[in-house]
């Protein structure tokens, strides 16, 4: 069952008439319904064609949200081998909301680390939404460490709507482990390389995604604030999302322009969601590209790179 | 504009508002709802003479009261890209920023400036919450990597006081990208082994406590002052509980291992030169309120700011 989003009604209306024709001719063999059922399907695909040929950057947003869209967990399972997962920030707790541990792409071993939001409601719960607390970040800050410390490349994968805000996160120092684990970014002399799959929601995701290379979905999204934040905040209408999405220039195309995002990769038609194993071998692909151009270079030069490229930024504004 | 509003409207204002105190000679306390008289006031560092409230303090006052004498050189800080994303809500950005700079007759929010402390030479940043809440943008960016660059230049510790809402919206990504970017700024400083003190004032949250305001060696606050990531109405909103007495603020942190020390406004100074004296191994201090520093020098250090931005 195909979970559509609000923009995607009249698609769902096709296709589901399209479903239902063929679930007729099964049931009554008399019958024949397939040209029919072709002529929707034709018309079904030319339309989603065109609904995702321009999405506005709120339909991205709800694209880059959509709970069918490969998530942490899924890339990890199809993109390493020998994942072993390692848990806890040896302080207070281990976070599920973040991943991470030692695996092998490509045979290389390497140390992967992202924020994983669940796929039904109990995993949900247990993984806080992809929400994380300090703990989640101490849990990042000691396994980049350890990559730096044995030379093993770093990756990240990037979905959150943001670090968790809650009491026992704010009493536990949610900002200082932010700041720790985007400082800790800075510190490592390994190759660091992030792919942003959905949501990078503000401080919660900067703190994974200050990378050597950062790679983005073509339909993700990266930003300060949620639109719905900052609709409330500047619109005093949360209900303006609409406007603040447009406004606040969070799409991956707006962010390669400024120079935030290195590379978009590109997501099969109609969203990851609908070809997820198309989306995992784009990204397994601009992956293995961003690690290979980075190989040959020396320790420090990877690191005085990355802390250079962090300093300019900005340099550019959008075209008028 | 009509002669009702210019002529009339204020006229009948002034018939109701003449038994409030004239504006200027009197401020009431946010708190304790005292009237101060204004002089004292701010002979006190905006401090309630009564209870003890800190109200909030202008970048300038502040290094006027820090610096020996009052006297401070300011650092120049490189302009950024003026609206970069051309941002409109309601308002477009330029125009924020135009009414921002009349309203406090400031470029931007935040004041970079060195000079001495009790003979100490120091670099200092300090942000306006008047300016737009203190929002970090682009310039609060260049404004820290200027003053940690000056700092490392001259050897001198770098002390900050923060005051934010947070990440200026208007500047999207690039706001967030002052994260990292003054976190690249301040490896400098420290590499170069000097100081860095922060001091936390009313209120820093957000995208500045989870960067340049959490990674100080040292973390003073000002008491009573509100510091964290998530807003008390955010959390409130989440986890739908109230939250206890005293949340979020200076003491509270303090007592979850957050802060160094919360010191009262008027203490901050000397304490100051206590902690960066000690980290600098100079000589303990004179006590005693100081004369302006030599004025030769003050001049140099006049003369050496404009240069370093014909450098840069």
């Amino acid at each position: 069952m195909t979970n559509y989003l609000e923009f995607e009604k009249p698609l769902a209306e096709i296709e589901g008439k399209a479903e239902e024709l063929r679930a007729m001719a099964r049931s009554n063999e008399e019958m024949d319904v397939e040209d029919e059922a072709k002529a929707l399907d034709k018309k079904a695909a030319d339309l989603l064609v065109d609904l995702y040929k321009s999405l506005t950057p709120w339909r991205k947003c709800q694209v880059a949200r959509h709970p069918d869209r490969p998530h942490c967990k899924d890339y990890i399972e199809a993109l390493f081998t020998e994942y072993t997962p390692l848990a806890g920030d040896r302080n207070f707790a281990d976070d599920h909301a973040v991943m991470g541990g030692l695996a092998r792409f490509n045979d290389q071993p390497v140390v992967v680390i992202g924020q994983e939001k669940g796929n039904d409601t109990k995993s949900r719960i247990e993984r806080n939404f992809g929400m994380a607390r300090p703990e989640g970040y101490r849990k990042a800050i000691r396994l980049m460490e350890m990559a730096d410390k044995f030379g093993l490349p770093i990756i990240t994968l990037v979905d959150t709507a943001g670090a968790y805000p809650g009491k026992g996160a704010e009493e536990r120092g949610q900002s200082e482990a932010i700041a720790r684990s985007t400082e800790k970014c800075l510190q490592v002399k390994v190759p660091l390389i992030t792919a942003i799959i959905g949501e990078g929601g503000s401080g919660g995701a900067v703190a994974f995604a200050t990378a050597n290379r950062v790679l983005m979905l073509e339909h993700s999204v990266y930003s300060v604030i949620s639109p719905e934040g900052c609709a409330s905040i500047l619109w005093k209408d949360a209900e303006k999302m609409r406007e603040a999405a447009e406004a606040l220039r969070l799409t991956a195309q707006n962010l390669k322009e400024l120079g935030v995002c290195d590379r978009i990769i590109d997501e099969p038609l109609g969203g990851a969601h609908r070809d997820k194993d198309a989306a995992i071998d784009s990204v397994r692909e601009a992956i293995a590209a961003a690690l290979a151009d980075l190989s040959n270079e020396a320790p420090e030069v990877i690191l005085s790179n990355r802390r250079k490229k962090f300093l300019s930024m900005g340099s550019k504004g959008l075209a008028a | 504009m009509n002669w009702i509003s210019n002529y009339v409207r204020p006229k009948i204002n002034s018939l109701f508002s003449r038994r409030e105190v004239p504006e200027n000679l009197w401020t009431k306390c946010d708190d304790c709802g005292t009237m101060l008289f204004h002089r004292e006031l701010s002979d006190n560092l905006n401090v309630c003479t009564n209870c003890g409230h800190h109200m909030a303090i202008t970048p300038r006052d502040r290094f006027t009261a820090l610096f020996d004498g009052g006297v401070f050189a300011e650092i120049s800080v490189p302009e950024p890209i003026a609206d970069p994303l051309h941002f409109r809500d309601q308002k477009k950005y330029p125009d924020r920023m135009r009414a921002a700079q009349k309203s406090t007759g400031e470029k931007e929010a935040m004041l970079v400036a060195e000079g001495e402390i009790g003979r100490t030479p120091i670099v200092a940043a300090c942000q306006d919450f008047s300016f737009m809440g203190g929002s970090m943008g682009m310039f609060v960016g260049n404004a820290i990597i200027a003053a940690a660059e000056r700092a490392t230049e001259l050897g001198r510790p770098l002390i900050l006081f923060s005051a934010a809402g947070g990440a200026r919206m208007q500047e999207g990504i690039l706001s967030l990208m002052q994260m990292p970017r003054t976190t690249v700024a301040l490896q400098l400083l420290k590499e170069a082994g000097l100081p860095y003190i922060v001091v936390l004032t009313h209120p820093t949250t957000g995208g500045v406590t989870a960067s340049y305001a959490m990674l100080g060696d040292v973390h003073i606050a000002e008491p009573n002052a509100l510091i964290c990531f998530a807003g008390p109405r955010v959390i409130e909103q989440t986890i739908r509980e109230k939250l206890p007495e005293g949340f979020q603020r200076a003491e509270y942190l303090l007592d979850h291992g957050m802060l160094d020390r919360v010191t009262k406004r008027t203490e901050l100074r000397n304490e100051l030169i206590t902690i960066t004296r000690m980290l600098m191994k100079k000589p303990p201090r004179v006590v005693g309120d100081l004369p302006p520093p030599d004025p030769t020098a003050v001049q140099t250090a006049t003369e050496a700011a404009p240069q370093e931005t014909a450098k840069e």
